[in-house]
């Protein structure tokens, strides 16, 4: 129908065109960002209610004598290991590889661990012995009370390498 | 009168559904693209594959239930109660897998065939875009039975994520819906699997059609204008298709009464499965994974391929003569020798590593370099002298040398697969498949 009277659509309206189309650019520029914005809000509140909620985050793992230096003991309700190292100090490793997140045994027979998925192996203070892993085993803060080794599991602390304060001595 | 109102129903219903067809088929193709062995019927294989993936995909909707507590247990009551549950998911499993085979033979075809040339190249690139989507699509299913698989795949998967650089641990999170995985993770996977991938995937699917059929079909010997022996769409090409597709799917139906789809057992996370290994198609790429620094597995190497397999149509007289199977006879011997140089190139290399993985005494902080940036270096010279050597010195053609390079690709893919699936077994070490003695698969 426009095409009828093309020479006054052309003459009489380009200013008027130019502008309600560039004004329809603009409408829809914003319903796009807001339909964006509704997206992100909407999946970022998912990320704030799934937090983990620390309820407990002192685990006791049994008296110091329960330890012998040199050996690795799983302590299942932290999920974590706790190392009592060469000197009789202890460490507390998280047993989540620092690759790509699969649960790391501990190979009594080879001393070391060995993550299943792709390899990595780490010393008996999470230290890597084989790549890929790019740090060694995070580890959690240990404190001694009356004899009774704690692990402080509220976050994991990342390292690059082992040093002696990580672990707790007696 | 009756009688003949009812011919002239039936003679209106089958023009209907012939004019249904030629939506997407041209009213004749060329009597010379109807033979089997230029395309293997492979794109019809793979339409035919997407089908029964719908179809049995519904119904598996029906049973499955969505949540960390409820998913498994409604897998088991699909496989031991639902009549014909069990088949069912067989069939939707076989035919995810064939597909990812049929649709890689069909992108070699596409290669070797020289069928990404000019007027081709947005459907190529659509193609590629296709590709992505049902291994996502396959990877997505594969995580939903929330079994000992599902659960380390997703794990390793969206802790891959977190390497990409400044994006990493936003993604992360987004698709993990938190920090850690739990049943919004799960939600996430669904939604992508039933709804997201296939909608998507429906779309491109069509536009991929439409391409084919505005590029004139399938491609041919010479030019345009050469083209004399036109038949009508229906019955010839029809009915071919029709033969392809009944008996791929009398395959697929043998095959799901022969192999059940695999179930671990429930998802536990506090032990990884050992070895925790990704789907088959997938296992090329943990290949890459043990041998390079993460970043480079998972994002540089991975971001630089398929910026090439993109790119590929778009280069200059990069596709060879179109309609003849790798363009000439000196392709053909290019094709197989690089192949066969590839693979053994790969395992060399790979067995190498091996042994310098375990004697290796060098500094983590130093693998950025060792396990990153050298490689990748020492990988594009390579690349580019053989293109150097295969254009200047040996004068073979531009396209010729491309179809070398992605032969090579394909090759370099293969034999890592393949090692990932027969020959690595326990903490990932390589062994013989036959001398394997571990309970794990």
């Amino acid at each position: 129908m426009m095409q009828e009277n093309p020479a006054k659509t052309t003459t009489m309206a380009p200013n008027r065109r130019q502008f309600l189309n560039r004004l329809w650019a603009l409408f829809g520029l914003a319903a796009v960002a807001e339909f964006g914005w509704l997206g992100i809000s909407f999946l970022s509140s998912r990320k704030e209610r799934n937090k983990p909620v620390k309820t407990e985050s002192i685990v006791t793992a049994g008296p110091v004598e329960l330890f012998t230096p040199a050996t690795v003991t799983a302590i299942p309700q932290g999920q974590l290991y706790l190392a009592c190292l060469a000197d009789g100090s202890f460490l507390a490793l998280s047993r989540t590889c620092t690759h790509l997140g699969c649960s790391v045994p501990w190979d009594e027979e080879k001393n070391q661990f060995v993550c299943p998925c792709h390899g990595s192996t780490f010393s008996l203070d999470g230290e890597v012995l084989t790549a890929p892993a790019p740090r060694p085993l995070d580890y959690y803060p240990v404190r001694i009370e009356n004899g009774i080794v704690k692990v402080d599991t509220s976050s994991p602390q990342r390292r690059e390498r082992f040093e002696p304060d990580q672990a707790t001595k007696l | 009168m009756p009688f003949a109102g009812t011919i002239s129903l039936m003679q209106k219903s089958r023009r209907s559904i012939t004019d249904l067809i030629l939506h997407i088929h041209p009213p004749t193709v060329p009597a010379e693209t109807l033979r089997f062995t230029l395309s293997w019927g492979l794109g019809g294989m793979a339409v035919m594959l997407v089908a029964l993936l719908f179809l049995t995909g519904l119904l598996l909707v029906l049973v499955y239930q969505p949540t960390t507590a409820d998913a498994y247990s409604s897998i088991l009551i699909l496989t031991r109660e639902v009549p014909f549950g069990l088949w069912v998911r067989n069939i939707h499993h076989w035919s995810a897998n064939l597909l990812v085979v049929v649709a890689v033979l069909h992108l070699l075809r596409v290669v070797l065939t020289g069928a990404f040339g000019p007027g081709r190249r947005l459907n190529w690139v659509i193609g590629l875009v296709l590709l992505f989507l049902l291994l996502s699509s396959n990877f997505t299913g594969y995580l939903l039975p929330w079994d000992q698989l599902a659960y380390w795949a997703v794990t390793i998967c969206t802790s891959m994520l977190g390497y990409i650089p400044l994006l990493g641990p936003w993604l992360l999170e987004l698709f993990r819906g938190g920090a850690e995985i739990g049943p919004a993770t799960l939600a996430n996977f669904f939604v992508l699997h039933v709804a997201l991938i296939p909608g998507t995937l429906f779309i491109l699917l069509l536009w991929h059609f439409w391409l084919v059929r505005r590029a004139g079909g399938l491609v041919q010997v010479g030019p345009k204008s050469a083209q004399t022996d036109r038949v009508p769409t229906v019955p010839n090409l029809v009915m071919r298709e029709a033969a392809v597709g009944l008996v791929l799917v009398a395959f697929v139906l043998v095959l799901a009464i022969a192999w059940d789809a695999p179930l671990l057992e429930q998802a536990n996370p506090g032990m990884s499965a050992n070895p925790a290994k990704a789907p088959w198609y997938f296992l090329g790429f943990q290949e890459l994974l043990i041998h390079l620094h993460p970043v480079f597995a998972i994002f540089v190497w991975p971001l630089l391929g398929a910026f090439a397999l993109i790119c590929v149509p778009f280069w200059r007289e990069s596709s060879l003569p179109p309609g003849i199977w790798f363009g000439s006879e000196r392709g053909r011997k290019l094709a197989i020798w690089t192949v066969v140089a590839g693979s053994v190139a790969t395992l060399a290399v790979i067995l190498l590593d091996n042994v310098l993985l375990h004697a290796e005494t060098a500094t983590i902080a130093d693998t950025i370099m060792t396990r990153g940036l050298a490689p990748t270096i020492l990988v594009a010279l390579l690349l580019a002298g053989l293109y150097v050597l295969l254009v200047r010195k040996l004068e073979y053609t531009r396209a010729e040398a491309v179809m070398a390079g992605l032969l090579l690709l394909l090759a370099v893919l293969t034999v890592c697969t393949v090692i990932g699936v027969w020959f690595r077994g326990a903490e990932m070490h390589l062994v013989w498949p036959w001398t394997e003695t571990g309970t794990s698969g």
